[in-house]
């Protein structure tokens, strides 16, 4: 090593066992003062918060959350966490630096929480879409469906062909749903619409995800749907003159003639009162499933493309959807063999869409076992 | 008309000075990143290599980062001194967690002692036979191994993409692409309660004692560097070009495949699609600023693990975005490679008619 880095190298040690030193008096004297210091959180993010997609919008929510508790909670971030074993390390490490609420917004960051929520049981730990608890270990998600069945009816509306392409990420519940819900919406509109299917086995590549939409185009779909985290479907859309839609956050600028809405999730509505829990003490665990009756899903975001008419119906569509009058997932379903799954009158429960493992009559293909 | 010309005693001393000079240079250049962000340098700098160190806990994530990496990158070593680059040590890796994980799966609830052994030897098997390929294809019908050891990790992704998907997906994971967790038996043994460190580190740790026997001492070793630098030599002396091909390959897949084994029976604990953060690929910079050499490569391979670990550490403690790991890990590359040329080469520093004159005089 040069000598110069050496120096100053040693000159920072001495300098950090200084502030190290000076903080633990200062501590010991101010030991009542504490209470007026923000209390720490922290957001692991599986992508790069300017992936204007599903990152983006945890980020865009931590903002709000934050500035709306005006200096209650102090919120930092990590992004591009892999979810291999850094993913443990990520979060041990945040949990040891004083955070009093982590937040994991990727469902393969699951187990490695759940191993790191047993050796701090006084911090809270939250994690997006997956399925484990324990006693410091909640989860949260939004009813992502009900933004997918709009976009789904707009999609009805819009579609010449009455093909319709949706680029998956991994054939789970959540998403699988989400294909259904949209394809329900399209049917209420066009009974003949079809949906095909493409999984890339990622969340996060654009490189990926644009070859998925391209290739759907090349089948002949003219509006595409995708529950991948870019806007890179949106982009191929708008470069083949097709139309799609801003999945989680709005993506108009990646394709403002082809975006005929965006169904964006506000992430607020669930981390502004986990947060103000937090800063309170008085955090429980809890599943959260927040949807359009909450606020945290919405169609916004209509593109120049989009008539009037056509907006008109899928706020209705949506205000029905909050009015507790509409629900995606209501009978007479089948499935894509012809089987009834939900019966006439009847509405799919939340534990029966939490499993949800089945394409609905319109989805072609088959679910990757 | 190149500007390079090759210089004809490269000094020796500046072969080992080049990681060093290639090292400041990275922290230089590092240093102007760091102040073009508004970060202090010397705080970043902290952040990044020795407030990992202060804790039993920073020193047990250093070495388990840093022990994948040593030991794929010494088997990588081999074949790059014999001038057989094999890119593809990811896809070795992957193929050696996907055969471990395999005696896991179908051992599943088998508490014997033979289960973590098992896991281990088939890695290594796996490893290994994913480095064969390449040696058979190249041997064969001269496939340039640089492009087969590559395209098989392709192969490899797809396979371990395809398995965890279908037949050897946990059943109560809620369809993702995962296996089940393994359970004791199939996993190595913590060092220190509280700590990821386990065994697999007296792996790594025999790995480099015996690649540095073996290099420095062995006859084997000789014939395999001269047998890829010099095929038209060693042929003469009897040395067979074939066997440095087979056993470069052959030797640094099973390293991979034993990295990926610790991997899956180590922090990971199950068969997931993705459960290496690209181990494969910066072990073949682990291997050259470590100058091929088993020991250098002990101290690239820390080197390496606090990029990697600093990087997430700059994002905790400084807010610092996610690339600067990247750049890191890029800049020491680079800078090397730059420090090998001119170690190797110098300038021209006059026309070539005066060179051919000088050379004919």
């Amino acid at each position: 090593m040069p000598s110069f880095l050496h120096a100053s190298l040693v000159k920072a040690q001495v300098k950090v066992i200084r502030l190290a030193a000076s903080a633990a008096v200062l501590s010991a004297l101010a030991v009542g003062a504490s209470a007026a210091e923000p209390v720490k959180a922290a957001f692991v993010y599986i992508g790069p918060t300017g992936d204007h997609g599903w990152t983006y919008a945890h980020d865009v929510g931590r903002k709000k959350a934050e500035e709306e508790l005006g200096g209650k909670v102090k919120t930092t971030f990590v992004e591009n966490v892999p979810e291999t074993a850094d993913a443990e390390r990520v979060i041990r490490d945040l949990a040891a630096k004083g955070n009093k609420a982590i937040f994991a917004t990727s469902f393969g960051y699951m187990n490695a929480m759940e191993k790191v929520a047993k050796s701090f049981p006084k911090v809270a730990f939250m994690h997006a879409t997956g399925y484990k608890t324990a006693k410091n270990f909640g989860t949260y998600d939004v009813r992502t469906y009900e933004g997918a069945y709009m976009l789904g009816v707009v999609a009805g509306k819009m579609s010449k062909s009455g093909k319709l392409g949706v680029v998956g990420s991994f054939p789970i519940p959540e998403v699988i749903r989400n294909i259904d819900a949209f394809t329900i919406g399209a049917r209420s509109i066009n009974p003949k619409a079809t949906t095909k299917v493409i999984w890339v086995s990622t969340w996060f590549d654009p490189g990926k995800e644009r070859e998925a939409a391209l290739t759907l185009i090349s089948q002949g779909a003219d509006v595409l749907m995708q529950n991948t985290d870019s806007p890179a479907v949106v982009q191929a859309a708008e470069e083949k003159g097709v139309y799609a839609f801003g999945w989680d956050s709005d993506m108009t600028k990646f394709g403002a003639k082809a975006q005929l809405a965006a169904s964006v999730l506000h992430w607020d509505v669930i981390y502004k009162p986990q947060l103000e829990a937090v800063a309170a003490g008085t955090w429980k665990p809890s599943q959260i499933w927040a949807g359009v009756k909450d606020g945290a899903v919405n169609i916004e975001n209509f593109g120049t493309s989009t008539p009037a008419d056509v907006k008109k119906l899928a706020e209705e569509r949506r205000d029905a959807i909050k009015a507790g009058k509409l629900h995606p997932f209501t009978g007479p379903l089948k499935d894509n063999t012809g089987k009834e799954i939900v019966a006439a009158g009847k509405t799919a429960t939340d534990a029966e869409l939490g499993k949800w493992n089945v394409y609905v009559e319109g989805v072609e293909g088959t679910i990757p076992k | 008309m190149p500007l390079l010309e090759p210089r004809a005693n490269p000094s020796v001393v500046m072969q080992w000075a080049a990681p060093l000079i290639a090292i400041g240079l990275t922290l230089l250049v590092g240093a102007l990143l760091f102040y073009s962000l508004h970060v202090s340098p010397l705080k970043a700098f902290y952040v990044f290599f020795i407030e990992p160190l202060e804790t039993s806990n920073g020193w047990s994530e250093l070495v388990l980062k840093a022990s994948p990496l040593i030991l794929i990158a010494q088997g990588l070593a081999l074949g790059f001194r014999a001038r057989i680059y094999n890119i593809g040590a990811e896809g070795q890796l992957l193929v050696g967690a996907i055969c471990a994980s395999g005696v896991a799966i179908y051992s599943n609830g088998a508490e014997t002692w033979w289960v973590l052994p098992g896991m281990v030897i088939a890695g290594a098997i796996g490893g290994a036979f994913w480095g064969a390929i390449p040696a058979w294809l190249k041997t064969h019908f001269n496939a340039e191994e640089t492009l087969t050891t590559l395209m098989l990790t392709y192969v490899a992704t797809l396979l371990l993409s395809w398995l965890v998907s279908v037949p050897w997906r946990d059943p109560d994971g809620s369809n993702f692409p995962q296996s089940i967790m393994f359970n004791d038996s199939a996993l190595f043994t913590l060092l220190f309660d509280g700590l990821r460190i386990n065994t697999s580190v007296f792996i790594t740790i025999a790995a480099v004692l015996i690649f540095w026997v073996f290099v420095s001492r062995s006859f084997t070793a000789f014939q395999i560097s001269v047998g890829g630098q010099a095929p038209a030599a060693a042929h003469y002396a009897g040395f067979s070009s074939r066997k440095t091909v087979w056993l470069s390959l052959v030797i640094s897949g099973l390293t991979a495949g034993i990295a990926g084994a610790g991997e899956v029976a180590g922090p990971v604990g199950q068969l997931t699609l993705s459960l290496s953060p690209g181990y494969g690929y910066a072990a073949i910079i682990v291997a050259w600023v470590g100058r091929l050499h088993p020991l250098g490569i002990v101290l690239s391979g820390i080197l390496m693990a606090m990029i990697y670990i600093g990087g997430d550490a700059g994002q905790v403690s400084l807010q610092l975005p996610s690339a600067i790991t990247g750049l890191f890990q890029g800049m020491l590359l680079f800078f090397l490679l730059g420090a090998d040329a001119f170690v190797n080469y110098r300038l021209k520093r006059r026309k070539p008619r005066a060179l051919i004159k000088e050379a004919t005089a």
